[in-house]
């Protein structure tokens, strides 16, 4: 369950994608999509861009004084009674709320769980269960995806790969209930598991969608009820929150909040938005006797480093770049084989893990700019993926260079080649030629490797760089020109036969 | 030679200005010849020669003079978009070699290529340096067709004749890069005889993303054949993509089934004259 992977392979990850995963991912983002275009309608498309660019420069600010910002949300949290912790990386942070359970005034046994991708990230639930602390996800998506020991297919819905029938059958064999694949009395059946856990527990864990610096305000925006009830029930709240997550103040907050409910689900306002600041402060108040933050790091500082990616930083994870995306709906989330899928996943994951586990990832996007156009806060994520791809291939101050030494030859060769038109326009004529007995009805069917990658699925058009003769054509000088260089390229051409016949007459006399 | 084209120094500074060299509408304007440097680009040319061919005549018959700069490659654009930003640099500075001395705009038949010389070439070489101000003031006068022909032409109708059905994939850069959502459209609409069908999925990307679509087949066949499925049902004959790397991806899905419809370029059906296609 979201066990940090040692390499991602996801060319061999799209070849294992189950049949039925494409079409559930595609019916659930049709639909969010659907709806978030009729609420971006009714704002406006004026007021809409106008509130993404506030929200991008407001991102943007605050990523770029992360220090100042998280200094004040560190104060203000303290001040209103609950305890701030500073985790290095995912070890620590586990390590941390291990140790907060396990103190002997609390002995905590049962931990339920707010949705978080801070904790999937993390791997929190495996490292708890095995330290022996019962640690129970009771969103619906993230409560069937436990029970399938497997991690999120998507941001914000994260059992999306699976069918209705395919969750009947895993209620069937997991909780032993004979469960009909019908939507409601599937969401019933968990409901009255859940009541019981949410009364049982000793510990509620979330993360946090926005973090406000100047009240020490964690926010969590959600539709199920059962992040209040994670929040309030259980005498202990523990929150493990990326420190990417900081907004300077209540109005930054509101804009924040106009974007991700419409970007992410269509909604104007979720049925649930929470603000929580400090642990209750009297007993006549509701809520835990206790309030722990934890702000992870985990290779976010590490990202604030390179002046395009960092970026990747403005997210507030909504999805909307997996709703849009063609790569992503047609593959599912698993096969960017961790927490975070769709474009965000793969900006972020060859971040956080690494080119030597990630760097497959920037490689799977048609750059068609789609998520860019969508993004409520204005990533440029086809950059940001090119300049991955840059820091792959050539090395970044994490890794070396991940490209093979033939690649990037073959780059080399064809950069050189490029820059000598003589030998470029040598090259289309002698393709015309030399693709004579592979082509058919101007078309070529089958080519050899790499390119065997291409007509694997469709035919390549023949070769046929006709123009510049036929606009040399046009003029008497263009003709003496084309006469010209018909004559250099071919005395050029039968240079090189002569010296590759007489090398190898040498080598052979050898 | 000729006097300094007015255009090309106004169009180096301000770009927008330029859609005032308008030469059918203007008198005044009509004196000056508009030239346009074909960019023929290097999947343009070797794939699909006779759309060239096709642009000069559809350009001339509205007024264009047009030339073909000689020592032309590739901008570059694969390397870039593969991670082999250093190795950008030749074909970026053999492109500058070529342009830089031309006159009038630069036009290309493609989105992709024009998007990229006008938003990456500035920003490859260090500013300051005599190679980014060549890149700045091509960067500015570097036009896809379609635009060319909207935005600094104002040309709507361009006389043609074709009289089939017909749909409009939108290319992603052309749509996204340069921004031209409604602009092949509305040339479209203006051809005689010609019925538009919308199509559906319209802004979806085709699954070609150059090396994309060699690094990842399988998921670029995927996408690639969803768009093959979504013009099939439409149930036009033709459909125009106006993006050489996208025409040859469609194009060929569509002949690997077999399938009646033929995808074309925008230029083609607007240098036709109601021959059959």
């Amino acid at each position: 369950m979201s066990e940090t992977p040692t390499r991602i392979d996801f060319r061999s990850n799209v070849q294992h994608v189950p049949p039925h995963v494409p079409p559930s991912v595609q019916k659930a983002t049709a639909k969010f999509l659907g709806t978030r275009a009729s609420v971006v309608e009714v704002v406006g498309d004026e007021r809409w861009q106008s509130l993404r660019q506030a929200g991008h420069d407001l991102r943007l600010h605050t990523i770029t004084h992360l220090d100042y910002y998280l200094t004040q949300l560190e104060e203000s949290v303290t001040q209103a009674g609950g305890h701030v912790h500073w985790a290095r990386d995912a070890q620590e942070a586990r390590r941390i709320v291990l140790d907060i359970a396990r103190h002997a005034s609390r002995n905590v046994k049962r931990a339920v769980k707010v949705k978080s991708m801070a904790t999937e990230e993390i791997g929190l639930n495996h490292f708890m269960i095995e330290a022996g602390i019962q640690t129970l996800e009771t969103d619906l998506g993230e409560f069937i995806i436990q029970l399938a020991g497997v991690g999120p297919s998507h941001i914000i819905v994260p059992a999306v790969h699976l069918t209705k029938e395919g969750i009947a059958d895993l209620f069937r064999e997991k909780l032993g209930v004979d469960a009909p694949a019908d939507p409601i009395q599937l969401a019933a059946i968990a409901r009255a598991k859940l009541r019981q856990e949410f009364l049982a527990a000793d510990m509620g864990i979330s993360g946090a969608n926005f973090m406000v610096a100047e009240t020490g305000t964690l926010v969590i925006v959600s539709n199920e009820g059962n992040g209040r009830m994670c929040t309030t029930l259980p005498p202990l709240h523990v929150a493990v929150v990326g420190i990417d997550k900081v907004v300077p103040d209540m109005d930054s907050l509101n804009v924040l909040l106009k974007l991700l409910p419409r970007s992410a689900t269509g909604q104007k306002m979720t049925a649930y938005t929470s603000f929580i600041t400090g642990p209750r402060r009297t007993d006549a108040e509701n809520g835990p006797q206790e309030l722990h933050l934890i702000l992870l790091d985990n290779g976010r500082t590490r990202i604030l480093q390179d002046k395009i990616a960092r970026e990747t930083l403005l997210c507030i994870r909504c999805g909307v770049c997996l709703n849009v995306c063609p790569v992503y709906n047609n593959v599912g989330g698993h096969a960017y084989g961790w927490t975070y899928s769709g474009p965000i996943g793969a900006i972020l994951a060859p971040q956080l893990l690494g080119a030597e586990v990630a760097g497959d990832l920037p490689f799977a996007s048609s750059l068609c700019g789609a998520c860019a156009e969508f993004c409520p806060v204005k990533i440029p994520i086809p950059e940001i993926l090119v300049r991955l791809r840059h820091r792959v291939v050539e090395g970044d101050p994490v890794g070396g260079p991940s490209a093979s030494p033939m690649l990037r030859f073959a780059a080399e060769v064809g950069g050189r080649t490029l820059g000598l038109p003589w030998l470029y326009e040598l090259g289309t004529q002698w393709l015309k030629i030399v693709q004579a007995p592979l082509r058919k009805d101007g078309w070529l069917p089958n080519l050899p490797p790499p390119l065997n990658r291409w007509t694997m699925s469709r035919p390549m058009p023949a070769f046929g760089a006709d123009v510049r003769d036929w606009w040399r054509d046009r003029t008497p000088l263009g003709r003496r020109r084309k006469m010209e260089r018909k004559i250099g390229l071919g005395t050029l051409a039968v240079g090189v036969v002569a010296l590759a016949a007489w090398l190898l007459a040498r080598k052979r006399g050898k | 030679m000729n006097d300094p084209d007015p255009f090309v120094h106004e169009s180096a500074s301000i770009p927008a200005k330029i859609t005032a060299g308008n030469p059918r509408k203007d008198e005044h304007e009509r004196q000056t010849v508009i030239k346009a440097q074909l960019f023929i680009t290097c999947l343009g040319e070797n794939f699909f020669s006779p759309v060239l061919q096709d642009m000069v005549r559809l350009l001339e018959r509205l007024g264009v003079q047009c030339e073909l700069p000689e020592g032309q490659t590739c901008c570059g654009q694969p390397l870039y978009n593969s991670g082999f930003q250093s190795q950008t640099m030749e074909p970026a500075r053999q492109w500058l070699r070529v342009f830089r001395r031309t006159e009038g705009y630069i036009v290309a038949p493609s989105g992709s290529c024009a998007d990229f010389v006008r938003h990456r070439y500035p920003e490859l070489f260090p500013q300051g340096t005599r190679e980014h101000a060549q890149a700045v003031q091509a960067a500015a006068r570097t036009f896809e067709f379609t635009e060319f022909l909207v935005r600094v032409l104002q040309v709507q109708d361009v006389g043609a004749t074709f009289p089939y059905r017909v749909t409009y994939h939108a290319a992603c850069h052309i749509l996204r890069g340069l921004g031209l959502r409604q602009e092949p459209k509305q040339l479209l609409q203006a051809v005689r005889g010609l019925e538009f069908i919308p199509l559906p999925e319209e802004e979806t990307c085709c699954g070609f993303g150059g090396i994309f679509s060699v690094v990842y087949p399988e998921v670029s066949r995927a996408m690639m054949e969803n768009k093959v499925r979504n013009i099939e049902a439409s149930g036009a004959q033709v459909v125009v993509v106006s993006e050489p790397g996208c025409l040859m991806n469609i194009a060929g899905g569509l002949a690997k089934i077999g399938s009646p419809v033929r995808a074309m370029h925008l230029i083609q059906i607007l240098a036709s004259n109601g021959a059959a296609p």
